[in-house]
């Protein structure tokens, strides 16, 4: 068999970390009380009309310019009509001929090249309602209708990817992008970021796109490369096998580890599309789309570029330290802080230094919830402590125990070492009588060393620092262990 | 205390202001009224006692504490019962939403409450709005208090009746494609069907929501001026509200029509078959003319197309605009063996005849492979229409036209066919698709008694010059002093 192609397009629903919903000011927060945050708007009452939340219409044109969209200067909600009862109105305000924004693209890393993913379009959408099925008395279906109303963004790709890893790959860069510009929190957990894949397949070299077969409930990375390897090999047995792949909607179970016809062509919506009387067209002039251009956060790839050039991280450092907004903002203001406080210490070596810390010692501690994510201490207390390690208090090891008290105590690094007597020991004569110790209790060594075999340096030191507890200034225990070994 | 009910908004008013009656006395008089007559028109739904005694004695409270009254204070003012009014029923006269109670007042409710207005009750209409005669009522159809057998208008024929037979001061309509000016036609009582945008529509319940406007009904031009002032104004709460400045509407009544050019669309008048209704459109022209109007000829091309425009427009937009009612959260439900079977069993038994015709109507326009062909092409006349529109205004202020093409017909007349039905709106459907403003105005009485309506047409936001023109008319013709024979 010559083998065939996949080709793979994805649409991605994105709720918006907008605090009120698209069509009305109720909050969008989670965990409360069922249909708790509804007004006569989000519950379709008659007579309630929505009206078009600014700040929600701004994150979305924010997503657009991120991803190289062209936006509109006129673009019109839309009614996509169909019944469930997760639907307050009997239609989604939805956009349909007129998305918000059109023509981006986002370039993802394949095999050590680039390449690059066009972006059909991303217009802006209301959630809908929950259906909680079985609860109660068992066999009734309750509807919660807190997130009815959700400010979402749907992306929808052009069928560019050709496998699992590429749709994997830009499905994560795009929830990257999406958190550092405060558009959306990532969760595909809680549904904060949904995926469906549009999976064909054709013979290699072949134009034309094979029928497509839309795949559901693909809600976690995981799942999305596992779902598309199996449509795919589900795609080439039927073809193998002298078969026609049929259009349909199939939805995954990750159980049983296969995709399943959910409908079929014939079984498909008629939505009966149209422009939504209630709703005047959005209007964006030049002027407006270039301030909020401007205002647009730096893209989470520009900055671990930044960071590589300018603050002395690796490329795997700086993948670390931007895997969450909050612990790229962290980084950034520790390493700003260490900077102001160590005289004369360059950008990048106080950005190095900040990085290995933060991550061999901080990021244990830290934990996200969406966009939110909680620090064990400030960022400024970590450039204090890192400060103090600079101008010689104490040493790299006891800043960790310094660390680790600060954590418990909240207290700041200077505090703790006062109150503690972790300062070092920096009285050279107590040091020297420690070293002339070391060296009469290991002759053996020092005639090695003498021999020419300085490696054993390191050996004299730990000693050393074993018998201080780690106190001992190591720079002040190296001098006078050469001094002493070299008179 | 039976002359309160041929009083004037202003004279009641009046006399609750400088304490010759207290608004309960008012109040009390007309629900009596009410009480009485409603068995023989049906034009009210639900007598709102309670409510109606709290507002009066409210305001009689106000004026005891010498506070600031409104311009409606102590006035009885009927509310169509498709403007949702928190606590009190709301029904729009569908069995859908036979025992809906809303939680919140519509815009126009909460303007009337605080401009001192005291809410009579809620009025009867055809089924969603739907229709020009009353009789798509779940409820009961509404008479013409000029001729119990003939049909009142639609759809706002329960607020016409109660005000032209007295048993409100005013009224509150709603018209999509003529439902308020059609109805004030046929019961000889002045309506305004503002510019789209010019009354928030923020809880009046949607039928078509790119022509729904609410709109003000009553005895005299000056009072229907009033009432639009009071409910006219931009609203945060409805997108397709405008930001534009109410206009003093009582007072442009005095203004005249000195050089005032008034179209008139002279194919259409000619073509007129009944010579009642064209006499008397031409008797209120030539009374226009003698107070200083130039009359112009003006031409509609595409205004015949109205009809068939609305009917894809108005039924699309309600098709989607009454999905909401699936008997799921509110309202009419009727249980199935399954998901699909509720919906259709609520939906089939829960709405009348001509919603559904109208909801399957509107659901084919929006068909993939039907939406080119009706929707969007009915949408490409309706550009056509207003063009027209805005030819015709760059040689005229205002336009005159027949409201309607016939006094009111009978009842039952018209029921057996929809489309000679909807013939009844091909004067007043031309500028609900264009926006516009146009006010109705009774111009004249047919032989046999039945009122005639002259329907007045203006620019965008241009109210004050129907309120200017209509005055005129009303001067000229006199009917203020004569209420229906039957209820005077």
């Amino acid at each position: 068999m010559a083998g065939y192609e996949p080709v793979i397009g994805l649409e991605v629903h994105a709720q918006m970390g907008s605090r009120t919903k698209l069509f009305c000011g109720c909050p969008t927060d989670y965990g409360a009380p069922p249909n708790e945050h509804t007004c006569p708007v989000c519950l379709g009452l008659p007579g309630a009309l929505p009206v078009p939340n600014e700040k929600a219409i701004e994150l979305a044109v924010r997503a657009g310019l991120a991803l190289g969209c062209r936006v509109a200067p006129n673009s019109r909600f839309a009614r996509k009509n169909y019944f469930y009862p997760d639907l307050a109105k009997g239609y989604q305000i939805s956009q349909f001929e007129l998305p918000l924004n059109e023509k981006g693209h986002l370039d993802i890393e394949v095999d050590g090249h680039t390449k690059r993913i066009g972006i059909t379009r991303i217009h802006v959408e209301e959630d809908a309602a929950k259906n909680l099925h079985g609860v109660g008395s068992g066999a009734v279906t309750l509807v919660d209708f807190n997130r009815a109303g959700t400010p979402l963004i749907e992306i929808v790709s052009e069928p560019d990817l050709r496998s699992a890893d590429e749709a994997e790959a830009y499905l994560k860069k795009l929830r990257d992008i999406l958190m550092f510009i405060g558009v959306n929190d990532g969760n595909l957990e809680e549904g904060s970021f949904r995926c469906d894949a549009n999976v064909s397949i054709r013979p290699v070299g072949q134009e034309e796109l094979g029928t497509r077969a839309e795949l559901k409930n693909i809600n976690s990375f995981r799942f999305v490369k596992n779902a598309i390897d199996h449509e795919i090999a589900r795609q080439e047995g039927v073809l193998q096998g002298g078969g026609q792949v049929v259009q349909e909607t199939r939805t995954w179970l990750e159980a049983q580890n296969k995709t399943v016809s959910m409908r079929g062509k014939e079984e498909a919506h008629d939505y009966r599309y149209f422009p939504d009387p209630d709703l005047p067209p959005l209007v964006f002039d030049a002027k407006r789309i270039e301030a909020l251009r401007e205002a647009l956060p730096e893209l989470p790839e520009a900055k671990r570029a930044r960071w590589q050039k300018d603050l002395g991280l690796t490329d795997y450092d700086a993948g670390v330290l931007s895997a969450h907004p909050e612990v790229a903002k962290y980084f950034e203001a520790a390493a700003e802080g260490l900077a102001k406080r160590a005289d004369g210490m360059k950008a990048s070596e106080a950005g190095k230094k900040v990085g290995n810390f933060i991550q061999s010692e901080v990021l244990r501690h830290v934990s996200t919830d969406g966009l939110a994510a909680t620090f064990p201490v400030g960022p400024t207390a970590v450039a204090g402590l890192l400060a103090v390690v600079e101008d010689g208090t104490i040493n790299g090891k006891i800043a960790k125990k310094v660390f680790a008290t600060m954590v418990d105590t909240g207290k700041s690094a200077r505090t703790i070492i006062d109150e503690g007597g972790f300062a070092q020991v920096t009285d050279a004569v107590a040091i020297e009588d420690e070293v002339r110790r070391v060296l009469d209790a290991n002759p053996s060594q020092v005639q090695q060393y003498k021999g020419g075999k300085t490696g054993v340096l390191g050996f004299f030191v730990g000693q050393v620092m074993k018998a201080t507890q780690g106190a001992a200034n190591p720079k002040l225990v190296n001098d006078t262990l050469k001094r002493l070994l070299d008179a | 205390m039976t002359s309160f009910p041929w009083q004037s908004a202003f004279e009641i008013r009046e006399q609750v202001v400088s304490g010759a009656a207290t608004a309960v006395d008012v109040a009390r008089a007309y629900l009596a009224r009410a009480e009485e007559l409603n068995a023989k028109l049906s034009c009210f739904l639900y007598v709102d006692h309670e409510g109606a005694l709290a507002a009066a004695a409210q305001v009689d409270r106000a004026v005891r504490g010498r506070e600031a009254l409104g311009p409606l204070a102590g006035v009885p003012v009927a509310i169509k019962d498709n403007l949702c009014t928190r606590g009190v029923r709301t029904t729009c006269a569908s069995k859908i939403l036979g025992d809906y109670i809303p939680p919140y007042d519509a815009h126009v409710v909460e303007a009337l409450r605080a401009s001192g207005a005291v809410i009579v009750g809620k009025t009867n209409l055809d089924e969603f709005a739907m229709g020009s005669s009353n009789e798509n009522s779940a409820f009961g159809n509404v008479h013409n208090p000029w001729n119990l057998d003939r049909a009142p208008g639609g759809s706002s024929g329960g607020s016409a009746c109660a005000t032209a037979a007295g048993l409100a001061t005013l009224a509150l309509g709603s018209d999509t494609g003529g439902s308020v000016r059609q109805p004030g036609a046929f019961c000889g009582i002045t309506a305004i069907k503002p510019t789209y945008g010019r009354v928030s529509r923020y809880g009046l319940i949607a039928f078509a929501s790119s022509l729904d406007q609410v709109g003000p009904m009553a005895r005299s031009v000056r009072e229907a001026s009033l009432l639009l002032e009071v409910i006219a104004g931009h609203d945060v709460r409805d997108a397709t509200s405008a930001d534009h400045e109410v206009g003093a509407y009582h007072a442009a009544c005095s203004r005249g029509v000195n050089g005032l050019r008034v179209g008139v669309v002279r194919d259409q008048l000619d073509e007129l078959q009944d010579s009642q209704v064209r006499g008397a459109v031409e008797a209120a022209l030539q009374s226009l003319e003698n107070n200083g109007a130039v009359l112009v000829d003006v031409a509609l091309a595409h205004a015949k197309h109205a009809v068939s425009v609305y009917y894809l427009i108005a039924p699309a937009e309600a098709s989607s605009n009454l999905a909401r009612f699936d008997g799921i959260r509110y309202g009419l439900r009727v249980s199935g063996k399954d998901l699909a079977d509720t919906y259709a069993e609520t939906r089939g038994q829960g709405f009348g005849p001509e919603v559904r015709r109208r909801i399957m109507l509107g659901t084919y326009a929006l068909s993939a492979g039907y939406y080119d062909a009706f929707y969007l092409r009915a949408q490409r006349v309706r550009t056509l229409i207003r063009r027209d529109y805005d030819a015709a205004f760059e040689s005229c202020d205002v336009l005159c036209t027949p409201t309607t093409p016939t006094p009111a017909f009978a009842l039952g007349e018209k029921t057996s066919d929809p489309l000679e039905m909807y013939l009844a709106d091909i004067f007043t459907l031309p500028p609900s698709l264009a926006g516009l403003p146009a006010l109705s105005t009774p111009c004249g009485l047919a032989a046999d008694g039945l009122p005639i309506g002259l329907q007045i047409v203006a620019p965008p936001f241009e109210e004050e010059r129907l309120c200017g023109a209509a005055q005129v008319v009303e001067d000229a013709c006199g009917l203020l002093t004569s209420p229906p024979p039957a209820f005077a």
